[in-house]
């Protein structure tokens, strides 16, 4: 399969790609590649333009400021996966992106390619939820934070502008005594999550909840975070039946995706038993 | 408009101007004449077009060659050196690691990515690091069996898994 012709464009610095993406609105955004072009070879979208980000090696880097990782949007699953960095500070972002497609795909797939996509069976949109990390964007006339609850509006919509590009993904350095924990039932042939779950929780002296995090990704048209789940395990005992029926409500009010490998009424299901069990397998690495 | 590219591919440097839309795959294959490189699903699934890209197994079907503009690339041509098998191609000769052998260059160029990176990988760890390569002949066992006779015989030959100098990886922390 061959995508339709495209004018290409290959800027080495953030400063050159805005300058393109003002001169030409209709462009698409290339990073490493992995939802546009297939979705170019099978002509779902023939863009005009395409403005390649690959080069802007300034976009490429994961390090950290203080109490915030910063991951540039041109890190790839592979370095975010394989992180010394990611894996003491914020480990729950690396077991997911290790759970991203295959390894061919992490070593060329990018963070930001990912989150400004917005698949709706994405992996990392469930982490960045429960981390509560910001989205940085950035246009002629400067950056701006977009928090993650903020950032995902719909079925492959996100609150970036069409003159902007997601620069970077910060994310808070959790504190106090707390775990995290990306748990994923993968589509057994494309390796997307039919339901992905991402808990944040911290505990208190009494090894109760002191706060959860909970983020949901592959159940609607959008990642979300079950407010009813998170608010239920606040103060709860951490015990396997309390966990259990706190995530009861883990799909309540969510319009539920639904398709040929799994009705509306099964992912519903699987929303609840992993969001369960990425909840105790947090409470668990909290202790 | 055709873009100028510079690849290196097995140690030989190519230049050419290539379409935009063309994809590296079909650059490897119809321009290079390396046939090689397999095209199965053609949508990033099966892993028979996988290369060594600036040292990372990649999916050559999902990549523009101007994408690969300045890059070192391995093919599968490119394993043996001075008429010596490589140790993953040693290895799926002496375990039976291919019936018709379709998905076997990917199948090696992926091997070699997880060697590179865990050079005494566990059963479990092969199959993870082989989960983006499909072969519906042999039912994996032989060729989890090739990967680890690879690795005896990388680690025996103390060599590295990507030949140099396709070997550098960039720096990822």
């Amino acid at each position: 399969m061959i995508p339709a012709p495209f004018e290409y464009h290959q800027p080495s610095s953030v400063a050159e790609a805005l300058q393109m993406l003002t001169r030409l609105p209709e462009a698409k955004l290339l990073a490493g590649g992995h939802s546009l072009l297939p979705m170019m070879k099978l002509r779902l979208v023939s863009p005009t333009h395409v403005v390649d980000l690959g080069r802007i090696e300034a976009l490429r880097f994961i390090r950290q400021e203080g109490q915030t990782i910063v991951v540039g949007a041109l890190a790839t699953h592979w370095m975010v996966e394989s992180s010394d960095v990611v894996r003491r500070t914020v480990p729950m972002l690396g077991e997911t992106a290790a759970r991203i497609g295959d390894v061919q795909v992490r070593n060329a797939g990018t963070i930001g390619g990912s989150l400004a996509h917005a698949d709706p069976a994405a992996d990392y949109p469930a982490a960045i939820l429960a981390l509560d990390a910001q989205m940085v964007a950035q246009n002629s006339r400067g950056r701006r934070t977009i928090p993650a609850g903020e950032f995902f509006t719909g079925l492959f919509s996100t609150a970036l502008a069409a003159d902007e590009i997601l620069v970077e993904v910060r994310v808070p350095v959790p504190s106090g005594r707390s775990g995290s924990a990306y748990m994923k039932f993968a589509h057994p042939a494309s390796g997307f999550a039919v339901v992905g779950v991402a808990a944040l929780i911290t505990v208190d002296g009494q090894g109760r909840c002191a706060g959860a995090r909970v983020g949901v990704t592959g159940v609607g048209p959008v990642a979300y975070r079950p407010a009813r789940v998170e608010n239920s395990l606040k103060g709860a005992a951490l015990d396997e039946k309390t966990v259990e029926a706190a995530a009861e409500p883990a799909a309540e009010g969510v319009n539920v995706n639904e398709d040929l490998f799994a009705s509306a009424e099964y992912r519903a299901h699987l929303a609840r038993v992993f969001t369960k069990r990425a909840v105790l397998a947090a409470a668990q690495r909290a202790k | 408009m055709a873009h100028a590219i510079a690849v290196t591919v097995n140690g030989t440097t190519h230049r050419h101007e290539v379409e935009a839309r063309l994809l590296l795959v079909y650059y490897l294959r119809e321009v290079l004449a390396l046939t090689g490189t397999h095209i199965g699903c053609d949508t990033t699934s099966c892993g028979a077009c996988t290369i060594i890209m600036n040292g990372q197994a990649v999916k050559s079907c999902t990549l523009l060659a101007v994408q690969a503009d300045g890059a070192q690339i391995l093919t599968v041509e490119g394993l043996a050196q001075n008429g010596t098998l490589h140790p993953i191609q040693e290895g799926f000769w002496e375990e039976h690691g291919l019936q018709c052998g379709f998905c076997t260059p990917g199948m090696m160029l992926a091997a070699v990515q997880l060697l590179a990176r865990n050079p005494n990988p566990t059963d479990e760890e092969i199959r993870h690091g082989l989960d983006g390569n499909l072969c519906r002949c042999t039912g994996y066992q032989h060729i989890v069996n090739s990967v680890k006779y690879a690795a005896r015989k990388l680690a025996e030959q103390r060599l590295p898994a990507i030949p140099t100098p396709h070997a550098a990886e960039a720096k990822t922390r």
